[in-house]
């Protein structure tokens, strides 16, 4: 159980559980707008579009962490972010993910078939949203 | 009898092979470590998203319309089997017992006048299958997971299967796969991937737990779009899961496969060695008794 005025925080990925930790609020990415979340929140499952999670503790903002997407089950005490790939803010290497894209640029040139296409295009469209993050 | 040198010969070759058994051996050890550790971290994932699918799937019951993942086609008159099975040999019964579970099953269902499909993950499967359901194979993954087994895998084959779904090529999916017990011991598992079979509620659960699930959640967006985006979702973490577990158990089975052959080949040195010094003896003795004989004879 989470401690008095606050929120248990987890951020699972599919390879491991990146965070689990009580703290003040959770500003998330829902699919249909940022939503923060306060501890006793109402019971929310919400889809999660590829941006920032913030994590705020003790009045600042503690942590940033970039998630491409995935689903959020909030509850009154517990905020759960299962998130397809997860970086914190401060970890993205600008230089990798433009050559990332470059690459996938040309893949979509490349692309045969439309699902291909697709397929490149939201890594891409992923890979943007983690720039525009870091800059 | 065999000569001497044939019998030297022999020891030598029996000697080289226990050291690559029992290297081998070391190396499965090494391996299985890591894949249970992998395997125990991805278990958060697969709960949390089992438990969000579960009020989901809840909430939604005996609503119309809902994803023919979840609810079926309305027939089961094409099953797909997934064979997970390993890409490599020399781990005992591994792949065997699975194949044979695959095989049961597949004459089953024919038998009940099903069509059955195979969609092989791993290269021992194929090879095995391919002997008589040659035709049936729909399709195969082969070194998946080489180096390192990623999520990315796992969403590969999911990614087939959805789309093979989508096109209306089967109505029923089962994964047929090896459950980690233990170093020894692996269990083969069915386990119906589609129409998704949802895990009866945990007895005994915390309280906490419990009331989470009967509560009413609210939906960002709609229930059926975030159901529509979960599935295949999840179809990928139960593949993950498997891919995972069947990397572990292969691990283990090779480990004691290899450990069984270490042993065996100790024991035919030991019996190749015996024989080796008594044909010696017997070649000596032999040796002198012509010379005393000889001697004699003068």
């Amino acid at each position: 159980m989470a401690e008095e005025g606050k929120v248990e925080f987890e951020l699972v990925s599919p390879e491991q559980l990146l965070v689990s930790e009580a703290v003040d609020m959770v500003v998330v990415p829902g699919a249909e707008g940022d939503f923060g979340v306060l501890p006793r929140h109402s019971l929310l499952i919400s889809e999660v579009r590829p941006g920032v999670i913030q994590v705020h503790d003790g009045g600042a903002v503690k942590d940033r962490i970039f998630v491409a997407g995935g689903f959020c089950e909030v509850t009154g005490e517990r905020c759960t972010v299962l998130a397809e790939i997860a970086v914190p803010v401060e970890d993205i290497d600008r230089a990798k993910i433009e050559a990332e894209l470059k690459d996938l640029r040309e893949d979509v040139a490349d692309a045969k078939s439309e699902e291909a296409r697709a397929a490149v295009d939201a890594r891409i469209k992923v890979r943007e949203a983690m720039l525009a993050v870091a800059a | 009898m065999a000569s001497l040198k044939e019998l030297r010969s022999r020891i030598a070759s029996v000697k080289s092979t226990q050291k690559i058994t029992s290297a081998m051996k070391m190396v499965a050890a090494a391996k299985l470590k890591r894949a249970q550790e992998q395997a125990e971290a991805a278990r958060p994932y697969a709960e949390r998203m089992e438990r969000m699918l579960g009020s989901l799937a809840a909430s939604l019951a005996g609503r119309a319309g809902v994803s023919p993942m979840l609810a079926g086609t309305g027939k089961d008159d094409v099953h797909l089997i997934v064979v997970m099975t390993s890409d490599r040999g020399l781990c005992g019964g591994f792949n065997t017992t699975i194949v044979r579970r695959a095989r049961i099953l597949a004459r089953q269902l024919t038998g009940d006048g099903k069509t059955v499909k195979f969609l092989c993950v791993g290269r021992k499967g194929r090879d095995q299958l391919r002997r008589d359901w040659r035709d049936a194979i729909a399709d195969s993954f082969l070194d998946i997971g080489r180096p390192t087994l990623e999520f990315a895998n796992a969403d590969q084959v999911a990614q087939r299967i959805t789309d093979m779904f989508e096109a209306g090529e089967f109505d029923v999916c089962t994964l047929i796969y090896n459950r980690f017990k233990s170093a020894i011991s692996q269990i083969v598992t069915d386990q119906q991937l589609i129409p998704f079979a949802l895990p009866e509620a945990p007895a005994g659960g915390d309280g906490d737990e419990a009331s989470g699930s009967t509560a009413v959640y609210e939906y960002e967006p709609e229930e059926a779009e975030i159901l529509e985006a979960l599935l295949p979702r999840n179809l990928a973490v139960q593949i993950y899961r498997g891919l995972l577990e069947s990397t572990a158990s292969e691990h283990g089975a090779r480990m004691t496969a290899m450990d069984n052959a270490t042993r065996n080949a100790g024991d035919m040195i030991g019996k190749l060695t015996m024989t080796y010094n008594r044909t010696r003896q017997a070649q000596i003795t032999k040796e002198l008794i012509e010379i005393i004989s000889g001697a004699e004879a003068l």
